[in-house]
Parts: C-alpha cells; sequence; structure tokens
C-alpha cells in the first residue's frame, strides 16, 4: 500500500473508533428531519441530551466542519479525508451533529472573502453552534432578480444606517445574526452596488414576521430593517463589490440544497418505500426505478465535481447543474413517496404530506430551476442573450 | 350555460376563501351552502324528476362538478347527488324513491365507505357482513371515507358468504365510531370502525352478494364527476398562474415574457384542453351507453388526475415564494388535487382499465 493509502487507512482506523465510542446511540438513526437537526445558536434548546453531547463531542474534534482549517474550528481535512469522514459517518447512520446557513453559506464565502480577523471572529462560533445565522437576500422586488435589491445601506463614517426589507427569510426570527445584500451605492449599474453585511439581529430597528408556508409551518419570515446602525467592518469583501460575495456563497448554497436531496423527506431509498407499501401499480413501479437510477447518478456527479474542486472550493456555475437535477429529482421522489403512501400519507399526522410539500421550494430557494436554467445557457453554453 | 350559472354563483358564494375561512374555523361543512345548491336543483341532479329531482343527467352533473373543482368548493355534491344518487337509482323500490327524494331536496348526505388498505381496491375489501338470522353484524374497520365524518348516512361495503353486499345504514348506528381526519387538503375524511352493527336484509342496497351491480355505475358516476372536478382545479390553477405571469415583474418585465415561460404555460393549456375532451366524452358516455363507459371514464379520471398535478406543480414553481405560502391560495389546489389524485382509484389504477380495455 503507497504511503498515502496507509496513512488515509490509518484515519480511517482512528476516526471509526472515535465514532463508534463518541456517537450517542440516539444519535445514529440518521435523522434528517426539521424535528431532528441542530441548528444551535443563542436561542437553540436541545431536544435531547444525545444531541447536546453529540454536538459538544463533535465541536471539541472539528467535526460539525470537518474541511475548514483548525483555527477556525475545523477538523482540517482534505478532500479524501472528508469522504472517508462521510462514509464513516454513514456506516454508523449517525446524524449530522450541527446544521446552519453559517456552515453551509456564510462560512464559504468568508473563508473566500473574509479578513483575517473577521474569520478569527465569525468562523468559530459558526463552528461550535454557537451563532445561528440567516440570510437576508430577496426582497418583494427581488427574487429571480436579485441584484435589483432596493434595501440600503447608507454610509454614515464609523457606521452604516439600513433601511429596507427582507422577505422569505428563512428561520429569521430565530436567528442570532444575518447576512444581507444591502444597496450601497444607488447610482451604480445594479451589481456594482451592493455590498454584502453582517447584521446582529439584536440591533435596534430589525424586527421579523414570519410567514406561513403551505406545509403548515412557519420557518421563514420578512425581515425589516428601521434605521439600524451597523458598525462600518461588518462589510465583507469590498464595498459596492457584495455581488461577488453573494454569487459565490450562491454556488455553495446550490450544491447543499442538491445535496440535500438525497436525504431529505424520508431519507429512505424508494426500494424500501414501494416495497413496504406493497404496491403492485407497474406504473408506480417504473417511476420509482427511473427515479432511483436517476438519484444514483445525480449523487454520482455530486461526488464528481467535489472531487474536481479544489479543496474548499465550489462548482461555480455547474453548481447550477446539480442544483436543477438535486430538486427537480427530489420532488419527483417525494411525489412517489406519496402515491406509495396512498390515502394513508393525506394526513397531516402520517408526517409525509409536510415534507412532501416542503420539497416544492427545493426548485425555488436558493434561485429557481428556471435561473439556473439560464445560468447553464449563458454562463456554461455561452449561448446569445 | 349550466356551468355559467354555477360559475357565478360560486365566484360569490364559495371562492376559494371559502375553504381557507371552514379550515380557519376548524370545519369541514357548510350545509347553509349545501341547502343552497339543493334548492337550485344541483342535489337532485341525477334524481328522477318524479322524485324531485332535475335529471340533468351526467354530463350536467359533471359540468357542475368542473365548475367546484374550479374555486375548491367543499360540499357533499361528489359523495350524495353524485355517488349516492346513483346507485340507489339502481333499485327500483320506494325506499330508494324516497331516499332519492331527501337527496334532491338535500335534506340528506351520504358518504361511502370502501376503502380498507391505503389504495382503492373495492374488490379487496376484508369487512365481514356475518349473516344472523334475517340479518347481518358488520365489523371491521373503513379508511379515507370521504365525507364520512359530516355524512347523515353511509353506503358500506361488506363481504358476505357468497360475494360482496352493499349496505345503506345510518351513519350513528350502535357500534359504529367514526373517526375525523386532519386531511391536509382541509375536506372532510373519516376513519369508521363497524364493531357488531347490525343491518336487516332492508338495509342491502340491491341484492345480497352482488353489490356491483348497483356499485359499479355509482363508481364510474363518482370517478367521472371527481375526474370534472380535477379538470376544474387544473383550470382554476392555471388561470391563477396566467394571471400572475401578467402581474409579476422581474428584470424590469413581466415574468410571462420570458419565452421558457410562456412555453410552459402554453403546454399546460394544451394538456388542459385535452383532458377536457376526456372529461366531457365520460359524463356523455355515462349519458348515452353507460354499460360501456368504464374505458371512458377511467381514461377521464388518469387525464385529470396527471393533468391536475401538473397543473399545481407548474402553479406553485412559477409564483416562486409567494406560491409556497398559506396566505395565496395555490397551495390549496395543490393539496386538493393530491387526495383528488388518490380518491376512487388513482392514476395507476385507471390507467390500468383503459390498458385492458385497448388490449393490452
Ligand atoms: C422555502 C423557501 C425558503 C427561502 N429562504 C430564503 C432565505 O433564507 N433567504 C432569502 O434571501 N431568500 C429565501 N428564499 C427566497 C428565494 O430565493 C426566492 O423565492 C427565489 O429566488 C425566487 O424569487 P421570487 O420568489 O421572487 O420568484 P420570482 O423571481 O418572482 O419568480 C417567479 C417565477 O418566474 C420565473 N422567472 C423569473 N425570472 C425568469 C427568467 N428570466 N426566465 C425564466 N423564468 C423566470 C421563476 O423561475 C419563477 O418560476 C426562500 C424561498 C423559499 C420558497
Amino acid at each position: 500500500m503507497p504511503e498515502e493509502d496507509k496513512a488515509l487507512a490509518a484515519f480511517r482506523d482512528e476516526l471509526r473508533s472515535w465514532l463508534e465510542a463518541n456517537c450517542p446511540a440516539d444519535m445514529r438513526d440518521g435523522r434528517n428531519d426539521e424535528a431532528s437537526i441542530c441548528w444551535g445558536g443563542k436561542n437553540w434548546t436541545f431536544a435531547s441530551e444525545a444531541q447536546r453531547t453529540w454536538l459538544q463531542r463533535c465541536v471539541s474534534k472539528g467535526y460539525t466542519v470537518p474541511t475548514w482549517p483548525i483555527e477556525y474550528g475545523g477538523a482540517g481535512l482534505s478532500r479524501d479525508q472528508e469522504k472517508v469522514f462521510h462514509q464513516e459517518m454513514r456506516r454508523l447512520n449517525a446524524r449530522y451533529p450541527l446544521q446552519s446557513f453559517g456552515i453551509w453559506m456564510l462560512g464559504p464565502a468568508l473563508l473566500h472573502f473574509g479578513t483575517h480577523e473577521q474569520k478569527l471572529h465569525y468562523l468559530p462560533p459558526i463552528a461550535r453552534g454557537e451563532i445561528r445565522w440567516c440570510q437576508g437576500y430577496s426582497e418583494p422586488g427581488a427574487g429571480s432578480d436579485l441584484a435589483n435589491v432596493q434595501s440600503r445601506a447608507e454610509d454614515k463614517g464609523d457606521h452604516w444606517l439600513v433601511n429596507g426589507q427582507k422577505i422569505w427569510t428563512s428561520y429569521a426570527d430565530q436567528a442570532d445574526w444575518i447576512f444581507a445584500l444591502l444597496r450601497t451605492d444607488r447610482e451604480a449599474p445594479k451589481h456594482k452596488g451592493i455590498s454584502f453585511i453582517l447584521l446582529d439581529m439584536t440591533s435596534p430597528g430589525v424586527t421579523t414576521r414570519p410567514i406561513k408556508l403551505i406545509s403548515g409551518a412557519s420557518p421563514f419570515c420578512e425581515t425589516f430593517f428601521d434605521n439600524v446602525e451597523v458598525p462600518r467592518e461588518q462589510v465583507v469583501g469590498e464595498v459596492n463589490r457584495g455581488w461577488d460575495v453573494a454569487k459565490y456563497l450562491l454556488t455553495h448554497e446550490r450544491e447543499m440544497i442538491s445535496a440535500a436531496g438525497g436525504t431529505m423527506g424520508s431519507g429512505r431509498a424508494l426500494g424500501a418505500v414501494l416495497a413496504e407499501s406493497g404496491s403492485t401499480d407497474t406504473i408506480l413501479r417504473a417511476d420509482a426505478m427511473r427515479a432511483e437510477v436517476d438519484g444514483l447518478a445525480v449523487a454520482l456527479t455530486l461526488e464528481r465535481y467535489k472531487d474536481q474542486a479544489e479543496a474548499g472550493q465550489g462548482a461555480g456555475d455547474a453548481s447550477a447543474m446539480l442544483k436543477y437535477m438535486g430538486t427537480e429529482l427530489n420532488k419527483r421522489r417525494l411525489e412517489l413517496v406519496m402515491a406509495a403512501g396512498g390515502s394513508d400519507a393525506l394526513v397531516w399526522e402520517d408526517g409525509r404530506a409536510p415534507n412532501w410539500l416542503r420539497t416544492k421550494a427545493n426548485s425555488i430557494e436558493g434561485g429557481t430551476s428556471e435561473v439556473m436554467l439560464s445560468i447553464i445557457s449563458k454562463r456554461v453554453l455561452g449561448l446569445p442573450g | 350555460m349550466l356551468a355559467d350559472a354555477a360559475r357565478g354563483f360560486l365566484d360569490q358564494a364559495a371562492p376559494v376563501a371559502h375553504l381557507r375561512g371552514l379550515r380557519d374555523a376548524g370545519q369541514t361543512q357548510d350545509r347553509a351552502l349545501w341547502s343552497e345548491m339543493a334548492a337550485m336543483g344541483w342535489a337532485g341532479v341525477l334524481v328522477p324528476e318524479d322524485a324531485g329531482g332535475s335529471d340533468m343527467g351526467h354530463a350536467a352533473a359533471c359540468a357542475l362538478a368542473g365548475e367546484m373543482g374550479r374555486t375548491l368548493v367543499t360540499s357533499p355534491f361528489l359523495s350524495t347527488a353524485v355517488i349516492a344518487a346513483t346507485a340507489l337509482r339502481q333499485v327500483s323500490d320506494a325506499r330508494a324513491a324516497q331516499s332519492l327524494a331527501r337527496i334532491a331536496r338535500g335534506e340528506v348526505t351520504y358518504a361511502l365507505a370502501i376503502d380498507e388498505g391505503a389504495k382503492f381496491d373495492p374488490e379487496a375489501t376484508q369487512m365481514q357482513a356475518r349473516a344472523e338470522g334475517n340479518g347481518f353484524r358488520l365489523t371491521g374497520e373503513k379508511r379515507f371515507v370521504v365525507d364520512g365524518a359530516n355524512a347523515d348516512r353511509l353506503l358500506v361495503l361488506a363481504r358476505t358468504d357468497g360475494g360482496l353486499t352493499l349496505f345503506e345504514i345510518p351513519a350513528d348506528r350502535d357500534g359504529i365510531t367514526r373517526e375525523a381526519q386532519a386531511m391536509i387538503d382541509s375536506r372532510d375524511a373519516a376513519r369508521i370502525t363497524l364493531a357488531d352493527v347490525i343491518a336487516t336484509g332492508e338495509d342491502v342496497l340491491g341484492q345480497v352478494d352482488d353489490a356491483m351491480t348497483v356499485l359499479a355505475p355509482a363508481l364510474r358516476a363518482g370517478q367521472a364527476a371527481l375526474a370534472a372536478e380535477m379538470a376544474g382545479l387544473a383550470a382554476g390553477a392555471f388561470g391563477m398562474t396566467v394571471e400572475y405571469l401578467k402581474e409579476r415583474k422581474q428584470f424590469g418585465v413581466p415574468i410571462g415574457a420570458f419565452q421558457a415561460l410562456q412555453h410552459r404555460a402554453a403546454h399546460l393549456w394544451c394538456e388542459c384542453e385535452v383532458t377536457a375532451s376526456a372529461v366531457l366524452n365520460a359524463g356523455r358516455m355515462l349519458d348515452e351507453d353507460p354499460a360501456n363507459a368504464a374505458m371512458a371514464v377511467s381514461l377521464a379520471k388518469a387525464r385529470a388526475t396527471d393533468t391536475a398535478q401538473r397543473a399545481v406543480q407548474e402553479g406553485v414553481q412559477m409564483h416562486g415564494g409567494i406560491g409556497m405560502t398559506d396566505a395565496f391560495d395555490m397551495g390549496f389546489y395543490m393539496k386538493r388535487a393530491r387526495v383528488a389524485a388518490e380518491w376512487l382509484g388513482d392514476y395507476g389504477y385507471h390507467a390500468n382499465i383503459v390498458a385492458q380495455a385497448r388490449g393490452f
């Protein structure tokens, strides 16, 4: 065995015994639904003692953000080690110890665009699950046309004065901080007058109002900024160049949404779902077989793009393809789960319907499927327009 | 004509906001609305004139159901005026005539209790109707009994010694427990348990061991009307979506100016047109050649199921974030389409009937 492989095998052995010894039994059910996720943050109440223990133990090893550098709270794993990490987690059917917009979105953007001080200040609390972030991108008039954001931050010398409204801000009512796209130059072309600014949600002048979803849950909000003062240094990247940060962050968000597709909802293989239903419907079976074939191939694609990317970098424009394929597939999968469930699945308490309804947002949030296809046609294929 | 009048009435009396209001109040029926519909002759649409009905036929019943689908009207129309009335019409005795007259007057509502598993499959019925003296004792559980929590009377399919038998009994008879289910479409469906429920020979609709003579036409009538409702639902969701494409602006233009969306909307319109043909054909066949209408009915239900699903999925997607909110009506369409897809046979069930009829 070459040296490199030996080192990796040693890493696997060590990790495996650590996981065996440290992952609480209750955290070995692979659950990834809203009720089981640990989001962290100042307002977080642990669902169980096991959830708390699991988080603390992972934090001590940097395993909440395994690929981040050790100085920022990660474990500094290489891409190969990361793969091993996920394999071993899956082998144990371990839950993720922590999930958050900080890990998926802000972290990668800060690692790329942040100053060393910003990284040291903001990343470790994300890794430890102490600060929960939300994403202030969309506005009533700026959805697909995100660069049209109108909420603004005026330069007041030592601080920014922020006014405006965001919408569809997931978990804004539970988050501690928000990363927001704000207009800092109203004269410049719309992409060139936006800054990426970090705000404490407890600042005077920030209010949120929950919006109810079709599943009955209320995980997103309207967020209002009314003369909010924000310290000057809380800009990431250059002033008026926030669009670059925003786009980079979106490629990570899109990969995350795509990857979540494989496990979201029931998290179970369609074959098992069908077998349990006892269905002999040939059409349902054929549709499920297709979805399974497509699902496996999409999962391989996600891995392939991760392998190609530089450590810590995203798939770039190709993230649009991953997101489009992953979310459209996920919607199909949950349609099939519902069909297999028949009338049993039509009752709220059964639990399948909210997951099914939730997947309908997958092809909208983080940029719609139509926007993904436009990105592919223009930026990947170079088509005119 | 009938459809136009119905639309005028329903837009006023039962827009989607009506269903939302019922849901928010924790209710699944509006008896006053049903009385108004009865007064317009809708409850008696399939009741003979000599029993006080308007006897307008299945095409008319489908037209009404289509309009109700458009605004997601909650009413006992399908269970009572279509399914129960058609079943009762297969029997020519004085009691059936009386029941039909009461349906036409809007005095009594029915629910059809067939399903025992998660899928529609009447032949798989296990509920026992044990012969005892001159009567029977019924024991077992029925699921997904649409309109079952509010109905006054039940049509219950059960297994007797030599086959299946259809019983027509009051919903509050001793031994019956009804459990309303919190359904995703905010409509009435119940789980109903029968424990040693006594039924006499009088309670049998049609002949013992021969439920299908009475039930099959009733099912076909219900499936056709449900297909019409789903086609109406698709049209309702589609209409909302087209309006939104004209209104909502992004990148400085109405989103309906983007060809990607134009083509999808145009495609959906084509699908709706094709489904409309299948639905109209089903109603016509039930009126003109009921003995040979099975394939036409299944064609309509399969198509309507498919089109409604597509219309609501496209509807949510083309609305973007707002389509996912409860404050907006599209979610109601999506949830209703899902429930209607399962009721009285899903896509696979009906496609299979079509395939068999076509020699597959
Ligand atoms: C569950 C959920 C959670 C969300 N969480 C967040 C969050 O945390 N933070 C945040 O900032 N935002 C969030 N969003 C908002 C999300 O990013 C937007 O909804 C999305 O970008 C679409 O914008 P919109 O809703 O304004 O739809 P619109 O942009 O109005 O789009 C409406 C329709 O038009 C289509 N369309 C628009 N432009 C074009 C075009 N040029 N060509 C073809 N079709 C086009 C769209 O694809 C869509 O089908 C969330 C949304 C959902 C549903």
